[in-house]
């Protein structure tokens, strides 16, 4: 039955499916939307709609908080990166995540976990007011809009890929399918998927992966192929020294000094856009609350770095080998342009994954990686628009617009939200298609809605004399100042920067950070000085030296063996990701 | 508590996970030994095979530990969970 295409268009498709491969996706889409259909019928208010109870144990947790970052962001983001910088990219999981994961499961989940809010923007309405409150939840809303963008291009790309449709009938049967899924499953099917999603991914990833660097002769048939592509266009590709060692990655950053890329590298994304990313995303924390106590809640993170520092592996690794090894993607990295492609506007980076898997994979194995991707990308759009429902419910049509109705009426809002967010992440994604690398748009993006964020996060919660007018004085001038930023770098913005400074690559998201940062914590001083500070009561629980010790700690885990306890872990994790900088 | 009790079985990831990765094992071993091994794409490796001959021990293992190790559905943990849901609902 292999042997037969099933679409008549096949010849002209950029991936040939046969039955077996759509029946592999078939198998999967009945398992999750089982799932779904049984999990629903559970459902019966709103706190479990949005938090699913707190029933799950710490590696279900751990596996899905990756697994909702496994998305746009690291399949065909990172292998786009891995295609056009090669081993710097890394930098996005060693130092861009594995540090901030550890210290929001150490530091920053007991404050979540104890104070039950539902949302980002709860945290924000009760340290700092309404005026934070108001513009937090703003901002995470348009920030989730247009990461849900992101996701529904990627996937609208594969479904164009796999029939050919023009992308923006792609877009509107992507997004129809993500509707669906969200309105059969809720968000306690949502968690068991990510999991499910998880070993699909790993499944199909690691072949490609194998089966690539087979074909290639290996290690150092790779690093042989990348040094011949490096020399053979030296104007084009950046040299083979670069993209084989991950410091001082200046190609990556933009930079032309390598001391200023490691400064931009540890304190624009290890410090603020990663520390500003896994701390304040709410669509990742949301997944450590559903856990069963506030010790598994605190090791969810943890135990989700231990898979995060191999994922590189079998993300940018394909994306290097597709660099090399895929005719089209090589000819794209020595500055040609190549008609095609997945978004049918000429091949990319954010191709590579995809051709490679065309050139390497068996039928059959084809189709358990266009499920993985498909089942990333879906689930990566469902918890963008999930955590966009909740925000616009709650932190403001309830806050501010409708004050006193029963919750069914909250949740009512909440779907008619989902649609409405289905139907605005298609002219999103219209957006993220004009960006060849996806990778740089979304780290623009973060630097704009996190990096402020997390700077107004971090000193309120450490620094008890931070009034409320700093709170939100603060977000608004750390988001004007990234955005000027980006217009005035020189791509940051797609065509639309200026080109006054002369930052490009992923290097001017990261000053673009670091600025929002620095003005957002130097003018919350100022501003706190000027204004009168909360009183101790109203911060007990949200300010970390007014809250009693016991509060933060799981009396039970003190008795757990070593392994369980979430310092130890940690502390494992964090030699282990050590060591992966330095052999590589 | 009795319908999450009866319902726990289902709801084990493990369970879903095992059966998932079974069934694929099983379709990529056939596929392995039946179908067409593109040779020229793996480099003559019959990727097909040996991945699902991993995906079938992994989906096995997976079977046992739910099989061996069940659930245990606590009830005190889940009245007081839906005690405190209740609380959370009449804010």
């Amino acid at each position: 039955m292999a042997a037969a295409p099933v679409v008549a268009l096949a010849s002209d498709t950029l991936i040939d499916a046969h039955a077996v491969d759509y029946l592999l996706i078939a198998i999967y889409f009945a398992f999750v939307l089982g799932i779904g259909v049984l999990a629903s019928r559970r459902v019966s208010d709103s706190v479990d709609f949005f938090l699913s109870g707190r029933s799950l144990p710490a590696w279900v947790t751990g596996l899905a908080f990756i697994s909702a970052n496994l998305g746009a962001v690291e399949i065909m983001g990172m292998s786009a990166n891995g295609a056009q910088f090669g081993l710097p990219s890394v930098h996005y999981f060693w130092i861009g995540a594995i540090p901030a994961m550890l210290f929001l499961g150490v530091v920053m989940m007991p404050f979540y976990y104890g104070s039950k809010v539902r949302s980002v923007p709860e945290f924000m309405r009760r340290r700092f007011g309404p005026g934070a409150h108001l513009v937090n939840a703003l901002s995470f809303a348009i920030a989730q809009l247009l990461i849900a963008g992101i996701n529904l291009y990627l996937l609208g790309s594969i479904v164009h890929a796999l029939l050919g449709w023009p992308l923006w009938i792609a877009l509107i049967v992507a997004a129809a399918i993500v509707l669906s899924y969200i309105t059969l499953g809720g968000l306690r099917a949502a968690i068991y998927n990510e999991v499910l999603q998880f070993f699909v991914i790993v499944a199909s990833l690691a072949p490609l992966t194998l089966l690539g660097l087979h074909r290639i002769g290996g290690w150092s048939g790779l690093e042989d192929k990348i040094r011949s592509a490096a020399s053979a266009h030296p104007g084009d590709i950046a040299p083979a020294s670069q993209q084989l060692n991950s410091w001082p990655g200046d190609a990556l950053t933009g930079f032309s000094s390598s001391f200023l890329s490691v400064v931009g590298i540890v304190f624009g994304l290890g410090f603020v856009l990663s520390f500003g990313y896994w701390t304040t995303n709410f669509v990742e924390v949301q997944r450590a609350m559903a856990s069963d106590s506030i010790s598994s809640a605190r090791k969810t993170p943890i135990i989700g770095s231990f898979p995060k520092m191999f994922i590189p592996f079998i993300t940018i690794v394909p994306g290097m080998i597709a660099a090399v090894l895929v005719k089209e993607i090589a000819d794209v990295k020595a500055g040609g342009s190549v008609p095609g492609g997945a978004s049918g506007k000429g091949v990319a980076f954010n191709d590579a994954l995809i051709y490679l898997m065309r050139d390497v994979l068996p039928n059959g194995l084809l189709g358990l990686a266009i499920t993985g991707l498909l089942a990333a990308f879906m689930a990566g759009m469902a918890a963008n628009i999930s955590a966009f429902n909740t925000v616009l419910s709650y932190d403001l049509v309830q806050t501010y617009v409708i004050k006193d109705r029963e919750d069914s009426w909250y949740l009512r809002i909440g779907r008619w939200a989902t649609v409405a967010a289905t139907v605005i992440a298609i002219f999103t994604a219209g957006l993220a298609s004009n960006f060849s690398n996806i990778m740089n748009y979304l780290q623009t993006l973060f630097g704009f809605f996190n990096a402020p964020l997390f700077a107004t996060f971090i000193l309120g919660m450490f620094w008890k004399r931070m009034t409320a007018t700093a709170g939100w004085v603060g977000l608004v001038a750390g988001t004007l100042s990234a955005v000027t930023v980006a217009f005035l770098s020189e791509d940051a913005f797609g065509s639309a920067s200026l080109g006054v400074l002369n930052l490009s690559g992923q290097g001017a998201s990261f000053v673009a950070a670091s600025t929002a940062f620095v003005v957002d914590i130097v003018l919350s001083v100022i501003v706190s000085y000027a204004t009168r500070p909360k009183t101790h009561e109203e911060l007990v629980g949200l300010v970390y030296s007014e809250t009693p010790r016991e509060d933060l700690v799981d009396a039970a885990e003190a008795t757990y063996p070593w392994y369980r306890r979430t310092v130890p872990l940690a502390c494992v994790s964090l030699v282990l990701v050590i060591i992966l900088n330095f052999l590589f | 508590m009795a319908q999450s009790k009866k319902t726990a079985g289902f709801f084990d990831i493990r369970n879903v996970i095992g059966a998932l990765m079974a069934v694929y094992g099983v379709i990529l071993i056939l596929m392995g030994i039946f179908a067409d091994k593109e040779g020229s794409k793996t480099g003559d490796v019959n990727a097909n095979l040996w991945a699902g001959i991993v995906l079938l021990i992994v989906g096995i293992i997976f079977l046992a530990w739910a099989w061996i190790r069940p659930v245990v559905v606590d009830e005190e943990v889940v009245a007081e969970a839906r005690a405190e849901d209740d609380h959370h609902d009449v804010r």
